[in-house]
């Protein structure tokens, strides 16, 4: 499994010599070597994978970790030939398990497909059958690999017992529709591990789940990996998540696989600057919007089939020098199990950022009136389960110039409540909603101008948030005619000085959308919302949709308009890192009410509401402290049904014996001076209980 | 004192992802069955100008001494039982189709985008109400209301092109309020109310130039089953002028000759309506391979 | 279930009402009286008048149309003002007769239709596809006349192997009246299978490119069971309810069908009473059609209901 072989320039035959070594050990998991892709777009050949080699072992788990336009998922669709008709293998090998799928016909495939290698994809619900029982879709697995009915109906069962479904014979019955997510991806990996594959892929399989489903499926990927033996090929753009996952990691930036070996190694000194820069953009313990910020990549993703001389990194490279230019480095070896296609890879630890890493950014004032009050604020829904409330009796507070961080997981109704404040439904009656004391109108026809102005919205998507069909001129200057009342001169030089503080350029104004970037275009959905001058700005999810490395500019742009506009945002994330990195106070909410707010870093590292302590720990981190796991009981409960008493009780670790969690909702009380919480158990015994198990942690690690 | 970062040189500003958008007209061009049916179209569309001049023969001429005529070098389709020529009034005939099927199509896309704007906006009442009525209404063949409305009202050109547009309304009104649906779950609606806009301007400026597409594709449908439509009331006997020539309504007064042998007379005509409707077919569905791209 | 059922003929019982107000109301619209119609230009008004006070026409709409649609639900359609004799009969007869040529070109074109598009969606992009899906679309749009009229040349007058009429004379046996019907079957054949074949390819392609399918392929099953299994079980069911709902063009054609074929089908039925002014046996007629049209979109929700597990089975309980 040495790189050795690959020290110097693709020496085919040396390849071919370790390739003979190993055959006399049993066969490695998977073996890609010097594999290279192409599409075939509008009569022109691209290049997607160039080059690309590496190996996973027996038992061993490897991610590929890259950005979108990297080319991971076409790895995966090149090892089981499922690429596009205008896609083929135009150099290379692949064995997987000693068998190559290239060379082989189609029952040969098929017969790889069935024992060999497994897929696990995104979007679990959509990857079945909707008309056929989940059974009979499991039963199929083992029927391909030569079954009987009865058998396989047996082993069905059993394998869904493994991945922890309590009740398989009623899931068995069941339809795909009837399932949860996180149900149904279990149902998804019961399929792909039943024939006990040699080498298991999973495509990014938790990115469509909440976090503490997400904790559950990683963990058990986990658990079933070590009991049946198999090799995984993890491929995502989620770094905490591989670091969390992974023995080994190689790293793929357009097409190519930049740097590779141990993922503790790599993530920790990473050897090439693509690595570095990456792991910059991701927000870590003790990064704040003023103090240690995110540093973004400059330039921008080689056009796809573009062919570049040198390093296919060298454009956006802060120490690329004249050699990297000219020809494209080989893959070094840096270390045992370790190596970068980098030149200077000796020089990456001291790399130079592209943006200042302090800035001093104004302090909310902290004892002034809140700009945002929110009474018992509640919204029900009627669907076809009866009434369902998305918000239940939530008291909030959001404070003049902080940005409050809005933290829940699918079901928490926290796009309601942003909703709610900015008038695109109405609140339940009862609720109180105003603005600088002053009750708002309860929902668009009932708001004047001035509060329209007051408050405006960054959208999660920009392809969905942005007319297609209007110029970007057109989009940034309609707030400003019509909230802020500008035209002419007046509106011209605000519009400038929008496009600058966005950074953008004047040449951007004449285009459409769809000519944009994902980044470029949420700078206009910015400058969009900046410009009838708001003094509220809810941002939801702003990044999520973005490529991390674009992902750190726009936040830094957000914390630098706030300062300079003046503005308070509601930020809603799922993401923890970056909510702790932006946010000044959290609220955390749970099936429509609130648990917890409180300032940012006494809400995160505690003592905290048991669910916000659930939440952080089913969190991957980079950081490497690996908390206890505190898992979770059951799913998340439907709306249409809440449970009694403190919602959370079902799955609460830390319910009181007394009962009382049952039986009584505990109020939103303040445990400490600006900390609320909304648990029976009091804020010390909380302390003591969580420091045990931290403390735990400290010794265990 | 607040300090921002610099717009330092090395900032990043993402690229234009330039992707060459070549313009729908030329993409058009290029495929086959677009030119084949556009040339077919626009042959029709040069009798239905100048079919009385390029005619060989009056199609209004009768020659009652050559009638039922089989197709001959002067006469290349025959005459029919009036002994007239009859490719003459197959060339003169497209005028009749190809004025009141474009117009009357116009008509119900211009009503049925306006209607379907509002119902896919708006929903609840207006939304349900006029869903019923639609269905009430599309219970019935099209062709039998229309002949209804015929028989109630007469049978002249704007008769004609009002019933037919009307007919169509509620049926582009659908597929223009699905679209309409479509866009409703996009974000950028929810920002355009959030700046106050008033229902009808988000309805025109902000949700139609997206459905446009869609839109386009409908005409040149319905456009087909205008002139279907046109035809066959021809055929059932409802023309505007019996004598003059119309597709329709020649085979309407020869296709009882059929059992005697005397095919060209109902033949020609016939063929003429089919590669009309061809033409249009082919140019309706390139459309919507480029649009759908 | 129940429920849901109920909401459906509800929903069909209230539309097939507004259907009859509007049938009866258009029937008013139209010019001439009946009276007038029946006793001829030249009439006194005087017995005009009588007749029509013995037809009833002269009493208010309301009590009209109420008596009317009274009549209606006892299975009494009224006197023809044409045949001056009952309305019903002629219907029934006429019912049965478009019903023996729509069952033909029904039998027809479901299997063909959907093959047809699944062939087209299997071979996506190819040329086949292409030469499908055009034929598909031309073939829907070309009138059924004039469809009708080139099977009548080619077959009936040029190659003289069937007949040109579609009347195969009382009480004939079976497979001679099917030969009569293929010729009338036809044109119908052609429009339908643009429809049908159009959704199948449609519904075909989406469960192609689905996340399923390839769960299916990548589970290593063979490529004809992953079409069966996977793929049609999902891309039938939009196409069951257009097959349904095509009921509504099939009765358009069968006006034009029948005419040229001279069937005495309720097609023709409708059209020589519109022409001849018999309101009673128009409005029936009408309102026949509409009965007819509601009964199959409700049976294709049916079907559609009982098949998509999604509707049928709810979401998960906890």
């Amino acid at each position: 499994m040495t790189g050795a072989d690959q020290a110097s320039h693709a020496d085919h035959a040396g390849a071919t010599e370790a390739v003979n070594a190993q055959l006399a050990a049993p066969p490695l998991a998977l073996q890609v070597s010097h594999l290279d892709v192409t599409y075939r777009v509008r009569g022109r050949d691209r290049l997607a994978l160039h080059d690309v080699s590496f190996e996973i072992g027996r038992n061993e788990s490897y991610g590929l970790v890259g950005e979108s336009g990297s080319g991971k998922s076409t790895v995966a669709l090149a090892l089981t030939r499922y690429l596009a008709r205008n896609g083929r293998v135009s150099a290379g090998s692949i064995s997987i398990s000693g068998r190559d799928p290239l060379a082989m016909d189609r029952s040969e495939l098929r017969d790889l497909r069935a024992r060999t290698v497994s897929m696990v994809y995104q979007e679990p619900g959509k990857a079945l059958n909707p008309s056929l029982r989940v059974g009979r879709q499991m039963a199929e697995v083992f029927q391909v690999a030569g079954s009987d009915k009865a058998e396989a109906a047996m082993r069905s069962e059993a394998m869904l017992r493994k991945v922890q479904i309590s009740d398989p014979g009623r899931v068995m019955d069941a339809y795909p529709h009837q399932l949860s997510g996180g149900m149904a991806q279990r149902v998804v990996i019961a399929m792909a591990l039943a024939a006990n594959p040699a080498l298991l892929i999973l495509d990014e399989p938790t990115t469509a789940l909440d976090a503490t489903v997400e904790a559950e499926v990683l963990d058990l990927v986990a658990g079933l990996r070590d009991e049946l033996d198999t090799s995984v090929l993890f491929i995502s753009h989620n770094l905490a998540v591989i670091a969390k996952m992974c023995d080994r990691v190689g790293v793929l930036y357009a097409g190519e696989l930049i740097e590779e070996g141990p993922a503790s190694q790599v993530f920790e000194q990473p050897r090439h600057p693509y690595t570095v820069g990456l792991l910059r953009c991701i927000p870590r313990h003790g990064q704040r919007k003023d103090h240690g910020r995110l540093d973004a990549i400059p330039g921008f993703l080689p056009q796809p089939g573009h062919k570049l001389a040198g390093c296919i990194f060298a454009p956006r490279c802060p120490i690329a020098v004249q050699q990297c230019r000219d020809a494209p480095p080989p893959a070094f070896d840096v270390g045992p199990d370790r190596t970068s296609r980098c030149y200077r890879h000796d020089e990456t630890s001291g790399l130079p950022r592209s943006t200042p890493a302090d800035v001093s950014l104004p302090t909310p004032p902290t004892a002034a009136d809140p700009v945002v009050r929110m009474r018992n604020l509640s919204k029900t829904f009627t669907s076809k389960a009866g009434q369902v409330a998305a918000l239940a009796g939530v008291d909030l507070d959001i404070g003049r110039g902080e940005t409050l961080g809005l933290v829940g997981e699918s079901g928490s109704g926290k796009t309601t409540l942003a909703r709610l404040l900015l008038g695109l439904t109405a609140a339940d009656e009862g609720s109180q909603l105003s603005l600088d004391g002053k009750p708002l109108g309860r929902d668009l026809a009932h708001r004047g101008t001035e509060e329209l102005r007051a408050l405006q919205i960054v959208f999660q998507n920009p392809d969905s948030a942005l007319n297609r069909r209007h110029t970007v001129r057109r989009l940034i200057s309609r707030p400003l005619a019509k909230l802020a009342g500008l035209s002419g001169v007046a509106l011209r030089d605000r519009l400038a000085s929008l496009v600058a503080s966005v950074r953008m350029e004047e040449r951007h104004l004449a285009l459409r959308p769809s000519q944009l970037s994902g980044g470029l275009k949420q700078r206009v959905a910015i400058a969009r919302a900046f410009g009838g001058g708001p003094r509220i700005v809810v941002c939801d999810e702003p990044t999520s949709a973005l490529d991390v490395s674009v992902q750190a500019a726009i936040l830094n742009l957000l914390a630098d308009l706030q300062a300079k506009e003046r503005v308070t945002y509601l930020f809603i994330s799922h993401d923890l890192g970056v909510v702790r990195y932006l946010s000044d106070r959290i609220a955390v909410l749970y099936l429509g009410r609130i648990m917890e707010t409180g300032p940012a870093e006494r809400v995160f590292s505690g003592p905290h509401h048991p669910y916000t302590e659930a939440l952080l720990s089913a969190v991957p981190s980079l950081d490497g402290q690996r908390r206890t796991r505190i898992k979770l009981a059951g799913e998340i409960p439907s709306a249409a049904n809440p449970p009694s008493g403190c919602v959370f009780h079902t799955r609460c670790p830390r319910r009181l014996s007394s009962g009382i969690c049952e039986s009584t909702e505990p109020p939103l009380a303040e445990v400490e001076p600006g900390h609320l919480m909304s648990c029976h158990i009091p804020l010390d015994e909380l302390r003591v209980m969580q420091s045990v198990d931290a403390s735990d942690d400290n010794t265990a690690s | 004192m607040t300090e921002v970062a610099a717009a330092a040189p090395a900032e990043i500003i993402p690229a234009v992802s330039a992707r060459g958008e070549l313009p729908a007209w030329r993409l058009l061009i290029r495929r086959p069955s677009f030119l084949v049916g556009a040339t077919m179209l626009l042959f029709w569309v040069v009798c239905a100008l100048f079919g009385n001049a390029i005619a060989p023969h009056d199609p209004l001429a009768q020659q009652l001494l050559s009638i039922n005529k089989p197709p001959s070098a002067a006469h290349w389709f025959g005459t029919d039982s009036l002994g007239r020529d009859v490719l003459s009034r197959v060339i003169v005939g497209a005028g009749p189709i190809l004025t009141v099927a474009p117009l009357a199509t116009l008509l119900g896309t211009v009503l049925g985008t306006a209607l379907g704007l509002a119902m896919g906006y708006f929903g609840g009442l207006l939304d349900a109400l006029v869903s019923r009525l639609v269905e009430a209404v599309l219970a019935l063949p099209a062709v039998i209301v229309i002949f209804l409305f015929i028989v109630a009202l007469g049978t002249s050109v704007s008769t004609l092109i009002i019933v037919i547009g009307f007919i169509f309304t509620p049926l582009i009104a659908r597929t223009v309020r699905s679209a309409v649906q479509v866009e409703r779950h996009l974000d950028y609606l929810s920002s355009a109310r959030l700046l106050g806009e008033r229902p009808i301007r988000i309805m025109f400026v902000e949700i139609l130039p997206n459905v446009v597409p869609t839109v386009v594709v409908e005409f040149t449908v319905r456009l087909g089953y205008a002139i279907f439509a046109v035809a066959t009331l021809a055929f059932l006997g409802f023309s505007v002028q019996v004598s003059a020539p119309n597709w329709g309504s020649d085979i309407n007064s020869s296709y009882g000759l059929l059992g005697a042998g005397y095919w060209w007379e109902t033949l020609f005509p016939a063929l003429a309506i089919a590669s009309l409707v061809v033409a249009i077919n082919l140019v309706a569905d390139s459309i919507q391979q480029v649009v759908s791209e | 279930m129940t429920r849901y059922l109920l909401r459906r003929v509800g929903l069909a019982i209230v539309t097939l009402w507004i259907l009859s107000v509007i049938v009866f109301f258009a029937g008013q619209i139209l010019p001439g009286d009946p009276a007038r119609a029946t006793l001829g230009p030249l009439a006194a008004p005087s017995a005009v008048r009588a007749l029509d006070h013995q037809l009833g026409v002269d009493r208010p709409l309301v009590t009209q149309y109420l008596s009317w649609l009274g009549g209606l639900l006892h299975g009494d359609m009224g006197t023809s003002y044409a045949y001056q004799s009952a309305v019903s009969p002629f219907i029934r007869a006429a019912l049965i007769n478009s019903a023996k040529l729509a069952a033909l070109a029904l039998i027809v074109i479901i299997p063909l239709g959907i093959l047809g598009g699944v062939i087209a969606a299997l071979n996506y992009g190819r040329p086949i596809d292409r030469v499908i899906s055009l034929f598909g679309s031309s073939a829907a749009t070309v009138p059924e006349f004039v469809s009708g009229i080139v099977v009548i040349v080619v077959f009936g007058v040029a190659l003289k192997v069937l007949p040109v009429t579609a009347a195969a004379g009382t009480g004939a046996p079976f497979l001679t009246q099917l030969k009569y019907l293929i010729l009338p079957a036809v044109p119908l054949v052609l429009v339908l299978f643009g429809y049908i074949a159009r959704m199948a390819r449609a519904g075909t392609v989406e469960a192609l490119e689905s996340d399923y399918a390839r769960t299916a392929t990548l589970k290593g099953l063979k490529r004809s069971v992953v079409i069966r299994r996977h793929v049609l079980r999902n891309s039938l069911l939009p196409t069951i309810t257009v097959i349904a709902t095509q009921t509504g063009y099939l009765i358009g054609g069968l006006v034009i069908v029948e005419t040229l074929f001279n069937y005495q089908g309720i097609g023709k039925l409708i059209f020589s009473a519109a022409t001849a002014k018999d309101f009673p046996m128009l409005e029936a007629g009408v309102l026949t059609i509409g009965v007819v049209y509601m009964v199959a979109t409700l049976v294709a929700d049916m079907l559609t209901f009982s098949l998509n597990p999604r509707l049928r089975v709810g979401g998960w309980s906890d």
